[in-house]
């Protein structure tokens, strides 16, 4: 319990965020990317965060019975996890232009609906958290190291 | 066991219970982007009083693998922070707010270290009689 947990969940927070900085990344590289059909043009993925609870990650909880764990008040502890991913629901654009190998028999193509100045506020709000979550881990580290020093001067 | 931790004093727990804190901040921390997720934090007050209601009593063991302790793990309800600002999506996580209850933590946590240590070294002083 306590600062133990602590490395599990700030884990599954770093490893959430950089699921969400991978799916920026991924709708930035497509962001220029046309289709022939409305339904095949690229649309933005964003992750949605859910909060896991402390025993699905926790090694030891087999364990532990469940009267304990409401007497730790441990079960409120969540980590985060990505839930699912969701599509973009912003309209997509059609541009017309018939020279292009793609077009459709109107001469359209259709473009992806990746807004780049959105990815970049996602992005570093992103980043933002991981370095958080990573100053978390280090203070939990040190803290940690010092508690096995104890008594030993 | 029952002398050392009275010699201790109230350090040991005090201890947990800023170990145990400090993973419900970081746990708000890590749910800072959480759609829904509100903010968790003990009262110190309840804390203390829960636990020193409990300071002569000892972790039930109801089964044999259990292992019986002297030290409460009982720090109170966890409660829901008040949030200063309203968000869209209903999380009430304030980055900075739980940043700095983090660090606050974290230095107590150093300082029941250092008073533990002291106590530790008092006792050993005491033990061997001499420097």
């Amino acid at each position: 319990m306590g600062i133990s947990n602590t490395f599990g969940i700030t884990g599954s927070a770093l490893s959430a965020q950089s699921i969400h900085i991978d799916a920026i990344a991924k709708n930035m590289a497509n962001s220029q990317v046309v289709s022939g059909t409305e339904a095949g043009a690229f649309r933005a993925r964003r992750p949605i965060f859910a909060s896991m609870l402390n025993s699905s990650f926790e090694m030891s909880s087999s364990a532990r019975s469940s009267s304990m764990n409401s007497r730790f008040g441990e079960s409120n502890i969540a980590g985060v996890k990505v839930s699912r991913m969701e599509e973009s629901r912003s309209p997509i654009e059609k541009q017309q232009m018939p020279g292009n190998p793609l077009a459709d028999a109107e001469g359209y193509v259709y473009l992806s609906n990746v807004n780049l100045v959105e990815e970049m506020a996602h992005m570093m709000q992103a980043s933002r958290n991981y370095q958080s979550n990573i100053e978390v881990l280090n203070t939990s580290k040190q803290l940690m190291l010092r508690t096995l020093t104890l008594g030993s001067s | 066991m029952g002398v050392i931790d009275n010699a201790l004093g109230i350090y040991p727990k005090a201890l947990s219970f800023r170990s145990q804190r400090s993973a419900v901040l970081a746990g708000n921390i890590a749910n800072s982007d959480t759609p829904g997720y509100k903010a968790k934090d003990y009262n110190f007050r309840d804390a203390l009083k829960s636990s020193s209601d409990s300071f002569s009593v000892g972790l039930r063991t109801t089964n044999s693998g259990h292992q019986g302790s002297s030290i409460s793990e009982d720090f109170g309800p966890l409660l829901y922070r008040v949030p200063s600002k309203e968000t869209i999506n209903g999380n009430t996580v304030e980055s900075d707010v739980e940043q700095a209850a983090f660090s606050e933590n974290a230095v107590r946590y150093q300082t029941t270290l250092q008073f533990l240590s002291g106590t530790i070294s008092g006792l050993r002083l005491a033990i061997k009689g001499q420097r």
